[in-house]
């Protein structure tokens, strides 16, 4: 049965998956939108740093976030002075590997979806009294939603399994920075955990299954009848 | 309703230059493909920036110097070649876009009224990928219609059609061009098409 060990740790991994998707969302469809739709000079260099969290060793962008956001690095003491915000060691710092983690994948998935829209609609658009932001709202963005969903579904998944960057910027510590994953390691150096460790991945795989169910759902709505009469 | 325009631009090797005055009725812009037809509808639409020159309808300038309107600012209805009819929204979610932006006192023709003259009635209820070229073309004209255009660009909306949906479309055409009080700027390179349809010819490139 679920203790409320398990429970703690399930609700840290939901908490920290939903506030990385939902700080990375905003900049991962911007950055999306850019690659896909503008041209421009350092354009290849743009994609190569978004990308630079996919092919990095974890570990390796871990120590970055420390070197950054730590109580010594520019950001981190910035944050601090200003705003008394602190990351290191909270379940914010995991929230913020999981998310940087995450970028790529969701940028890549959205990009996807918006290279697959005509942007001559958007012409078509503006043409019937539209202005740019009413064009973009009415037309693009629900065009590209299947993509959002698919994105959201997927950082969600890479946030909550996040394990390299995670205990480097922000270790291991129960009831604050330990997600499953690292709970799953933790159980796995205690003699006897095995019982532990197959009830934490049977959860991680229920997750995973319940975050791609609904983005289906989600897909599947937002094209309305038009995919369900498939015409 | 007069049409002034000269306009330059280059895209790519090609030079795009046209100059010419319109009245009411048909125009036909006339010429071989790949003379910039597209682009000088394009030019006026607000899609494609001239390098120079200007475009006025009666007193109103959409491009001149040191004016460039809006696209939507234009009241120009634009008929693509290819329709492209918003494929997330019906057919009378697509009617409809353009005439809930238009301002009440612009428009100039009413939802059931644009129904009935298009025959689209019994369509408003369908997704734009389900209907036939010739309906879908209707859809559109009517979607343009109905944004309250002070001038209707038509870019060779015969072209995707079989011979059967040539004649309806073309008769559509003839009734926008004699009931309906807005000029017509029409693209094509079929010349029977345009000596039927236009009340003035205005050679382009070749």
């Amino acid at each position: 049965m679920m203790s409320a060990e398990l429970w703690g740790i399930v609700a840290l991994s939901l908490r920290v998956g939903a506030l990385a998707v939902a700080l990375t969302l905003p900049l991962a469809f911007a950055l999306a939108w850019i690659l896909a739709r503008w041209r421009f000079p350092g354009r290849v260099l743009l994609d190569a740093l978004v990308h630079l969290p996919l092919v990095l060793p974890p570990v390796v962008t871990g120590w970055l976030l420390l070197v950054a956001f730590g109580p010594a690095g520019p950001v981190g003491r910035w944050l601090e002075e200003w705003f008394g915000v602190v990351l290191i060691f909270r379940w914010t710092g995991a929230a913020l590997a999981a998310a940087i983690m995450a970028l790529p994948l969701m940028v890549r998935a959205m990009r996807l979806s918006i290279e697959a829209i005509d942007s001559r609609l958007e012409g078509a658009a503006r043409t019937l009294g539209a202005g740019r932001w009413h064009a973009f709202r009415t037309v693009s963005l629900p065009l590209a939603l299947p993509g959002i969903f698919a994105a959201l579904v997927l950082g969600f998944a890479r946030s909550i399994g996040e394990f390299g960057a995670t205990i480097t910027f922000v270790s291991n510590i129960p009831g604050e920075t330990q997600t499953l994953p690292l709970a799953i390691y933790s159980a796995l150096q205690v003699p006897g955990g095995e019982a532990m460790v197959t009830r934490l991945a049977l959860l991680s795989v229920v997750l995973s299954l319940a975050a791609l169910v609904l983005s289906e759902w989600l897909v599947r709505r937002s094209h309305g009848e038009r995919a369900r009469r498939g015409d | 309703m007069a049409i002034d325009l000269d306009v330059e631009r280059r895209l790519g090797e090609r030079n795009i230059a046209a100059r010419f005055t319109a009245g009411p009725g048909l125009t036909a812009l006339f010429g071989p493909s790949g003379a910039g037809k597209t682009s000088i509808l394009n030019m006026v639409a607000g899609l494609l920036r001239p390098d120079r020159g200007h475009i006025r309808i009666g007193e109103r300038t959409l491009f001149g110097p040191g004016i460039d309107l809006a696209p939507e600012a234009r009241r120009v209805g634009y008929v693509f070649q290819d329709g492209r009819l918003f494929p997330h929204r019906r057919v009378r979610a697509n009617l409809l876009y353009g005439h809930d932006l238009a301002p009440p006192a612009n428009r100039w023709m009413g939802f059931d009224e644009a129904l009935a003259f298009l025959g689209i009635g019994h369509l408003l209820d369908r997704w734009p990928q389900s209907l036939s070229g010739g309906e879908a073309q209707r859809v559109a004209i009517g979607r343009a219609l109905l944004a309250a255009p002070e001038l209707l660009l038509l870019d060779e909306p015969l072209a995707s059609l079989d011979a059967a949906r040539r004649g309806e479309i073309m008769a559509v055409i003839e009734r926008i061009r004699d009931e309906l009080r807005v000029p017509i700027l029409y693209v094509s390179h079929d010349r029977a098409e345009v000596e039927r349809l236009a009340t003035e010819i205005v050679p382009i490139g070749g």
